[in-house]
């Protein structure tokens, strides 16, 4: 039976879901359950991963110290993941203490085309003897043939395994399926899939991702995670066991935690609402959605208009000050065009 | 017409090259040598071009021939920069540094480059650094209990070299202390993103600062004095969204189109720490000027 290895970042890109307001006793609850129900691992941070609490962002209720040491108090069988996007998080100052208090697994990411920048922080995670991790965000941007090269160089620095994250909610099965059948081919480590809902495919995408030949997929509980939500644990385990393949997450147990994820955890379960539809269309990251939706009624435009024109310059993941600018045009254009009448 | 600063440049690179192309413009400067490591680099081929003496030896052609120049620039990485520090110090060469070393005394020349001149080694800080630096210095002159800087710059991913990719903690080290040096506040924050998407963005800096109540009437005019400065010396720095108040913070954004002299104008990151290198070297040169006349 084929063994798919499950990731689970309901802490950190749910973070996303509450603007970066998960608590200490949000994060225990959360872990001791997930540890309860077997989940391989539990990535616990900041939306963005180490280093992310900005104003660009969102500040965090806690500190990246605060949640990981919660996080470890609470994991026993479980590992404990966290994220670190080079540019915003450094070796020196949030990797090697993150190490220090006990993460097990860590997930280097970058843009799909920026590979290159994740060399020195896969490095160090090996040189930890960590389990070293490569994500490559907004996936969608990229073909098959441009993610093979860039998930190739991750492997040269020493990845031992690449996840594609589709950060948008951008794919279809197809889009999924011709990805990682050139990677599962081209690469010699494991493949994976960080799906997002926003056009509701994301247990679709991941079932296509797994039949082309990856190996780790990401559920979050309830599908908790930014915009729409991620690809929805409790009903990934099953669907999984299903189609005969082995997760060796009990099921009851991974039903249980979603339940109690959405009673302590969640404000509310996510659910595709029309941004997020809009933000899945347009290609633009999930996690602007809360960000859009403000700064749009600031400046009286329409949060879709935003975000089509996001998707039109090609904005990436990190670039949520774009908002204010493209809104602010939008809403000048509209004075302009007045004046003239 | 005074005797130009002769000035040789280490680092064959994006950097380096721009540097090149740039001092051929000035009245000031002179480059006396152009060095590298591959012989076969772009940046050694348009040395020959131009005519500047080249040498694919890199710190060593200075070591050979220290009478060549008075003032280096050094254009290749953090790490190179610390050892080649110690060997231009020794041979009493004035340095201007283009990495993110956090070696030298920072030089952001709209705000002080007066007193920079008797420093031996001198830090541009990081492309960021010179977008944000003076915006963020002139919110701290027009506002009291600031708690917060944040810094996040876009550059578009052609413009950023393998020595740049390579360094984007040192970058963020840099770049945050300049932010807290200049400003007086603790607590900074720098994040740095590359932008792949075709035709390329041109770079942007937006500069945001956390505090309770914000007086825009009074720091826009100091705001647009700094603007005027930096244009002095980037023709292509730009205000695009001019200071507003949102979400318990100042918000204000840059653009930076590059001069296109090395790389095309996409690349102001490229630019703006390029420009500020050469307006830094300049005002050595006048005071050097001064010195021998006197």
């Amino acid at each position: 039976m084929k063994r798919i290895l499950i990731s689970d970042p309901t802490l950190r890109d749910g973070n996303h879901a509450v603007m970066h307001q998960l608590s200490a006793n949000q994060i225990t609850v959360y872990c001791r359950a997930a540890d309860q129900a077997g989940l391989p691992i539990v990535e616990v941070g900041h939306g963005n991963g180490l280093a992310a609490s900005s104003l660009q962002l969102g500040m965090s209720l806690m500190s990246d110290k605060e949640m990981l040491q919660t996080a470890r108090k609470n994991l026993s069988r479980s590992k404990l993941g966290v994220f670190i996007i080079p540019g915003f998080g450094t070796i020196k100052r949030d990797l090697v203490p993150a190490i220090q208090i006990g993460a097990d697994v860590v997930r280097v990411g970058s843009h799909c085309t920026e590979a290159d920048t994740t060399a020195r922080h896969l490095a160090c995670a090996r040189e930890h003897g960590k389990n070293a991790y490569g994500n490559l965000m907004m996936c969608h941007m990229a073909d098959a043939k441009t993610l093979l090269t860039e998930s190739k160089k991750m492997q040269s620095y020493g990845a031992e395994g690449v996840v594609l994250m589709d950060s948008a909610g951008a794919f279809l099965p197809q889009d999924v399926k011709e990805r990682f059948e050139v990677l599962s081919q081209g690469l010699d480590i494991p493949v994976g899939l960080h799906a997002h809902n926003n056009l509701g495919m994301a247990v679709a995408n991941s079932i296509a991702a797994v039949e082309a030949g990856a190996t780790i997929l990401d559920g979050t509980a309830r599908g908790f995670g930014a915009g729409a939500g991620n690809t929805q644990l409790e009903v990934l385990v099953p669907v999984l066991a299903k189609m005969g393949y082995e997760t060796n997450i009990d099921l009851y147990k991974v039903l249980d935690l979603s339940d109690i994820a959405e009673k302590q955890v969640l404000k509310t379960a996510p659910i595709v609402r029309p941004g997020s539809i809009v933000s899945g269309l347009a290609g633009v990251v999930s996690t602007f959605s809360c960000h859009v939706h403000r700064i749009s009624v600031q400046y009286g435009v329409d949060s879709r208009d935003v975000l089509f024109e996001l998707g039109k310059r090609k904005v990436v993941a990190g670039q949520e000050d774009i908002i204010i600018e493209v809104a602010m045009e939008m809403a000048m254009k509209r004075e302009t065009a007045a004046a003239a009448l | 017409m005074s005797k130009k600063l002769k000035i040789a440049i280490i680092g064959s690179g994006n950097i380096g090259t721009d540097l090149l192309i740039k001092i051929q413009r000035s009245a000031l400067l002179e480059c006396s040598l152009f060095i590298g490591r591959n012989p076969d680099s772009l940046g050694l081929a348009r040395a020959q071009e131009v005519g500047v003496p080249f040498s694919a030896a890199g710190i060593q052609a200075i070591i050979d021939r220290p009478e060549l120049c008075s003032l280096v620039f050094d254009a290749t990485s953090a790490d190179e920069h610390v050892k080649h520090y110690s060997i231009l110090r020794d041979l009493g060469k004035q340095v201007i540094d283009m990495t993110p070393s956090n070696l030298g005394a920072m030089a952001i020349p709209a705000i002080n480059l007066d007193q920079l001149t008797t420093e031996q080694n001198v830090n541009m800080v990081s492309c960021g650094g010179q977008a944000s630096t003076p915006l963020a210095y002139a919110i701290a002159q027009t506002h009291e209990g600031v708690e917060y800087y944040e810094v996040v710059s876009s550059i578009s991913s052609l413009s950023a070299g393998p020595a740049t990719r390579g360094n984007l903690d040192e970058y963020i080290d840099t770049t945050e202390t300049a932010l807290r040096k200049f400003t007086g506040c603790a607590n900074t924050k720098a994040i740095l993103i590359l932008n792949p998407a075709k035709p390329s963005i041109h770079m942007q800096t937006t500069v945001s600062a956390k505090v309770a109540t914000a007086d825009l009437d009074r720091l826009r005019p100091v705001v647009d004095q700094m603007v005027k400065t930096i244009q002095s010396y980037v023709p292509g720095y730009q205000m695009i969204v001019p200071p507003v108040y949102e979400h318990n913070r100042i918000v204000m954004m840059v653009r930076v189109t590059g001069l296109g002299d090395f790389l095309p104008s996409y690349a102001g990151n490229l630019d703006i720490i390029n420009c500020a290198a050469i307006a830094t070297a300049e005002h050595f040169a006048v005071r050097q000027a001064k010195i021998e006349q006197a």
